[in-house]
């Protein structure tokens, strides 16, 4: 059914995550769109895959399969707290203190269905938005759109020719910045783990510089004074790369991963759009083979057939455009953060640098 | 931390005269050469073709394993990052030759027993005052220029050493000479064997490293035998700085003629079945020996004191070693990394439709490898900076351990000459009754030689005592300066890093906002 959002799609934010054993229950507020009030409610991740489910499912929406579905970050996996595992199935986004990493892509998520054209009119997201309980326990229908990645025939029908230059140059650029950016989020993903691998390493050396104090005498005493400092550098220098692997993460590493799950998604559409043409291409040709007393059901069929196809591809093609104009505003700002908190970072750091070269030259020429 | 056993300092050439020649003494030639000429340079020239010393190309180094039996099993035992700081080069090769005593330095006339106390207090004072006026030191050493010389297992690289100073000790002011590893080796072999045993604190040489140069021989001319040369290089450059800071060492003919003379007598391989090789070997047996069974009487707690502080600072430094090989480990894994994400922004940027978006993910692709470049500067310099620093630090720690090991040994022979004046005396006695009388007259001969042993064991024992004070002191201050020196060097490094990653990131600031 559709109806309009009652909040301002922009006023969303997840703004707490709360551990329960195993389950993350996350506060979402918003604003009220009439009213200067606002709304909070509670949910869990299953809520938010019932509200997905419910997007697919919806019914009456002309040419919904061709719709790109904003990418829902897989689940967390349980137990929570084995830091390999979820960083096996959540990739970048097990980074980050408390979840904040995640957190931000969920926010993203609803803010990105909440002002689709299509989308922000599901009934379903009003609810999850606005109703104090939480309609995860109704379980909807399992919506008709199935995860790319599970049907097996979907390499054959993948590279399936299409009737429309437009569309064919599409899957191909997209099959290809998908998997590009794909790798370009693993890449980022290592270079963030080895920063923190560097800080860890830092503090080592910190703590074997504290181990070297002694007052045996006069110059073990000048010696600890000395490895003090050098431990005191040090611990900046860990800092600095915590700082480092934070901005990398909360930016450019959080921006790549959301580009890669959205080329993921238009793949998937264009999927379904490849699906449906391969059916209208065999219905038309059962059509031509079916016998005359058979034929006017048939081309009953192929008409709904093409019908459907051809909204799917109107449809598809909106979709496409949104998109492009959309991740590139959305890659600019990630860039430009990613810049200005790197830049930041790195002018604090000279700063502090700079001043331990001072103290030390006039400590160390005493 | 593991027991370490100071290796047993081989002193060939002083066991040679007491064990096997009891008729040679070691003294009376010495008094013999200083009368004759004290600054003789021919002195220290000694047929350098019969000094056993050195490395002669990889078949020296298997030798050389072959020799130190004892510390190859240290070796495999350690089995950790830190191979390096315990292989066999720990055991100072000592050459083989003449008293070391022969030489125009003051310790030479320290060992003449008619000097008195007095005189030798004020010869040590001398000493130090020059000390001071080196304080003022003026004497740059660069090591550059490596070139490979050979072909096959029989290369090797070959140094350009070069002196600039205004000392006076020079014939020039400025002048280099070619150098090739073992030369090197030779020069500390023949220090090693003159003063460690009076207590100073000779500077170890560089490490061989068999793994390295077999890489280098072979011609590969890859990332890691650059290195491994450039390590070598810098290592050598610092074993000289090291050396001629030593006031005492600096004065070393063996040490200018190094420096200076263009033509130097190759330092032949030690053969392990050569004479000298095998009697090294028994040698180093029976110090073994003889130091798990001496037991001194230690009247000054300050040596003890200081033994253990530096047991403790052995352990410290090996800990701040391995932690700073990590961070360079990691570092280096840091720009291996950034270089692989730029390649894959690289290539997102080409697949790329939007214009202004493509150049911003090229530009990116950029910055990180300009960052690469950075790490690996900075891998460089927390490498160079700390850890080779350390790595000295423990090296020169065996050899601090060393002169304390040479005084429990000099304590130790004063100790067993005092045990055998008493028994000449006792034999002396018996002989009294027993009317021989040129047996009588040959006992009291000895009884007299023993005398003086015991007269000199002493002073030796003093010597080395008070030198060792000296050389730890000059070693503590050292130690404080060379660490603040390479913390200023390694924030100054740090500092640049950051003025270049500033520079980086307010070049790409633009093109990033340049996306519409």
């Amino acid at each position: 059914m559709m109806t309009e959002l009652s909040v301002t799609a922009s006023s969303i934010r997840i703004t707490d995550v709360t551990q329960d054993g195993d389950i993350l229950t996350f506060a979402i507020t918003s604003q009220k769109l009439n009213s200067s009030g606002g709304v909070c409610v509670f949910r869990t991740y299953e809520d938010f895959d019932w509200l997905q489910q419910n997007l697919f499912s919806q019914e009456n929406v002309p040419g919904l399969q061709g719709v790109i579905f904003p990418p829902l970050p897989p689940k967390v996996p349980s137990p929570l707290n084995t830091a390999s595992k979820s960083l096996k199935q959540l990739g970048f986004l097990a980074l980050g203190h408390d979840w904040q990493s995640y957190c931000k892509a969920l926010e993203f998520y609803l803010q990105q269905v909440a002002t689709h054209p299509i989308l922000s009119q599901c009934k379903a997201l009003d609810s999850f938005l606005t109703k104090s309980e939480s309609p995860g326990k109704q379980r909807g229908r399992k919506g008709i759109l199935n995860r790319l990645s599970q049907a097996v025939e979907g390499m054959r029908k993948e590279s399936h020719k299409d009737v429309d230059d437009f569309f064919q140059k599409q899957r191909h650029k997209n099959t290809n910045l998908a998997a590009l950016s794909k790798v370009a989020t693993e890449k980022i993903l290592d270079v963030v783990l080895t920063e923190q691998k560097l800080a860890l390493a830092c503090g080592h050396f910190s703590t074997c510089l504290h181990l070297c104090v002694n007052q045996d005498d006069e110059a073990a005493v000048a010696f600890s004074k000395i490895c003090l400092k050098l431990s005191d550098i040090v611990e900046a220098v860990k800092r600095n790369f915590e700082k480092v692997a934070n901005n990398n993460i909360a930016t450019l590493g959080l921006g790549l991963d959301l580009e890669a799950r959205y080329e993921e998604a238009e793949k998937e559409m264009l999927f379904r759009r490849t699906c449906k043409l391969i059916e209208l291409e065999t219905v038309k040709k059962n059509t031509e083979k079916t016998k005359a007393n058979k034929r006017d059901v048939m081309e009953e069929i192929q008409k709904a057939t093409e019908k459907e196809f051809s909204l799917i591809s109107s449809v598809a093609k909106q979709e496409i455009e949104r998109f492009h104009s959309s991740r590139v505003t959305v890659l600019r700002s990630f860039l430009v953060g990613w810049c200005e908190k790197q830049l930041d970072t790195a002018k604090e750091c000279a700063k502090l640098y700079s001043q331990y070269l001072d103290t030390c030259k006039n400590l160390f020429s005493e | 931390a593991e027991e370490r056993e100071p290796p047993p300092l081989h002193d060939a050439a002083q066991t040679d005269f007491t064990e096997l020649e009891d008729g040679e003494d070691l003294f009376v030639s010495t008094v013999s050469v200083i009368e004759s000429s004290s600054t003789s340079p021919e002195a220290s020239n000694l047929p350098a073709e019969d000094m056993n010393i050195g490395s002669n190309g990889p078949k020296h180094e298997e030798m050389f394993l072959d020799d130190d039996d004892d510390d190859q099993d240290d070796l495999f035992a350690e089995a950790t990052e830190e191979v390096s700081l315990d292989s066999p080069e720990r055991q100072p090769i000592l050459s083989d030759g003449p008293s070391p005593a022969i030489t125009p330095v003051t310790p030479t006339v320290m060992m003449n027993p008619r000097v008195d106390a007095a005189v030798f207090d004020r010869l040590m004072e001398e000493d130090e005052d020059d000390e001071e006026t080196l304080d003022t030191f003026d004497i740059q050493i660069s090591v550059s220029d490596p070139e490979k010389m050979g072909d096959g297992m029989n290369a090797f690289m070959v140094y350009k050493v070069s002196t600039k100073t205004s000392l006076s000790i020079f014939n020039s002011d400025e002048f280099s000479v070619k150098r090739r590893f073992s030369d090197f080796l030779g020069l500390h072999s023949k220090l090693a064997s003159k003063y460690l045993h009076i207590g100073y604190i000779v500077p170890p040489a560089p490490e061989k490293s068999i793994v390295g140069m077999t890489k280098v021989k072979v011609g590969k001319e890859d990332l890691s035998s650059v290195e491994f040369v450039e390590k070598r290089r810098s290592a050598l450059e610092r074993y000289l700085m090291r050396t001629v800071k030593h006031p005492a060492l600096l004065k070393d003919p063996d040490l200018l003629q190094f420096l200076e003379s263009s033509e130097l007598p190759r330092a032949v391989s030690t053969q392990a079945l050569s004479g000298a090789g095998i009697l090294r070997m028994v040698n180093k047996a029976a110090d073994a020996v003889n130091k798990m069974t001496i037991k001194m009487n230690e009247s000054d707690a300050w040596f003890e004191e200081k033994q253990q502080q530096f047991e403790n600072l052995d352990v410290q430094l090996r800990k701040l070693h391995a932690s700073v090989e990590s961070l360079v480990c990691h570092r280096k894994e840091l720009s291996v990394n950034t270089a692989s994400f730029a390649k894959s922004a690289a290539m997102l940027g080409n697949s790329e439709d939007h214009t202004a978006l493509s150049r911003a993910l090229s530009q990116l692709a950029e910055v990180e490898e300009k960052i690469d470049q950075l790490h690996q500067e900075q891998a460089y310099a927390d490498f160079y900076h700390f850890s080779e620093l350390l790595g000295d630090y423990v090296r020169l720690l065996t050899a601090v351990k060393g002169v304390f090991d040479q005084r429990m040994k000099t304590w130790a022979k004063w100790q067993d000459a005092q045990v055998m004046l008493q028994r000449k005396r006792e034999a002396e006695a018996k002989l009294q009754y027993a009317n021989k009388p040129d047996k009588l007259q040959q006992a009291k001969d000895e009884i007299k030689e023993w005398e003086g042993k015991v007269q000199q064991g002493e002073r030796d024992f003093e010597q080395i005592s008070k030198s060792i004070r000296r050389e730890v002191g000059r070693f503590q201050k050292d130690r404080v300066k060379d660490f603040k020196l390479v913390i200023l060097k390694y924030l100054e490094s740090l500092v640049h890093t950051q003025q270049q990653l500033i520079k980086y990131w307010e070049a790409f600031l633009p093109e990033a906002k340049a996306i519409a």
